[in-house]
């Protein structure tokens, strides 16, 4: 929001974030390499991709300065969504083998 | 002549307080994260439901996806840059960021090619795993949306660009709506990348 046509918005935190993007990307591939163990290192990749998703969310995508209408609908959504991903834990107990 | 005009393409509309492209595809996007929310799921309970999960991913390219990575992210930072050159009203770095995001996709398609030819050299098809079936639904999926993206952004670079300067604030909310799609595709990636490439190997 906030923007107007003919304003030039200011592209410097985009570059920043491209900056950000791309070394975390370095990173999480490098600590791949370490072979840490499992849980540690699906902790630290989900959260490193947390972080980057936030940030293409907040600043490529607007959601830092967007309407409470928009944020409200995505909440509703990440509420479904985080649903959706405990289902599978019903089954714990219970394991597929294939 | 009768024409249907689409209402709040452009004003905002009082009740909501955006226009309606931008709910739209807003809207879109919820059932988008619901539709890879499912496919989650169904990556948790295999997994965790299967101890023999990540054997034989090591025969996934990490280089490769890595490339693709850049490119994607490359391509999302490009796509702003050009959405933010449609606002400052300067057509010629319109055409420069949105013709490097068209070009930043194909780039990622190619790869994505390159990776799948691979896998079938070897032999490895969606049946042959749990893991290659859920990497190539996957990766399908995100494929067929890199596809749609591209295809549209392509539209508004070359054919649709006239519309830049006939309705220079509609066109800007196009090149918006296409980029939230756009940014959102690079953000599934960001999720797909660990989890398909980098991970599978920590459990075997």
């Amino acid at each position: 929001m906030a923007h107007t046509l003919g304003e030039k918005p200011n592209i410097r935190p985009y570059i920043m974030v491209f900056v950000a993007l791309m070394t975390l990307t370095l990173i999480t591939v490098a600590v791949s390499y370490l072979h840490l163990p499992t849980m540690e290192a699906i902790a630290l990749a989900l959260l490193i991709a947390t972080v980057k998703a936030s940030l293409v969310a907040c600043y490529f995508m607007h959601l830092m300065t967007e309407r409470k209408l928009i944020l409200w609908t995505l909440l509703l959504s990440a509420v479904f969504f985080f649903f959706v991903l405990v289902i599978p834990t019903m089954t714990a107990g219970n394991p597929i083998t294939l | 002549m009768s024409t249907t005009v689409i209402p709040y393409t452009t004003e905002i509309r009082p009740d909501t307080g955006v226009n309606n492209v931008k709910l739209g595809i807003w809207l879109f996007l919820a059932s988008e994260i619901m539709l890879f929310g499912s496919l989650f799921a169904g990556y948790i309970l295999l997994r965790t439901g299967n101890p023999e999960f990540g054997a034989g991913s090591g025969a996934l390219s990490v280089p490769m996806a890595t490339l693709n990575t850049v490119v994607l992210i490359t391509s999302s930072v490009t796509m702003v840059l050009a959405w933010a050159a449609a606002m400052e009203q300067n057509f010629a770095k319109f055409r420069l960021y949105m013709g490097c995001t068209v070009m930043a996709g194909a780039v990622f398609l190619v790869v994505k090619g390159f990776e799948y030819s691979a896998k079938f050299e070897h032999h490895l098809y969606p049946s042959h795993s749990t893991f290659m079936a859920i990497y190539f639904t996957f990766t399908g999926l995100h494929a067929l949306h890199v596809i749609v993206g591209m295809g549209y952004n392509a539209y508004l670079w070359i054919p649709g660009s006239k519309m830049f300067h006939s309705n220079p604030q509609q066109f800007a909310n196009r090149v918006e709506a296409s980029g939230l799609f756009w940014h959102f595709v690079d953000l599934v990636w960001i999720f797909l990348f660990p989890i398909l490439y980098l991970l599978p190997d920590a459990a075997s």
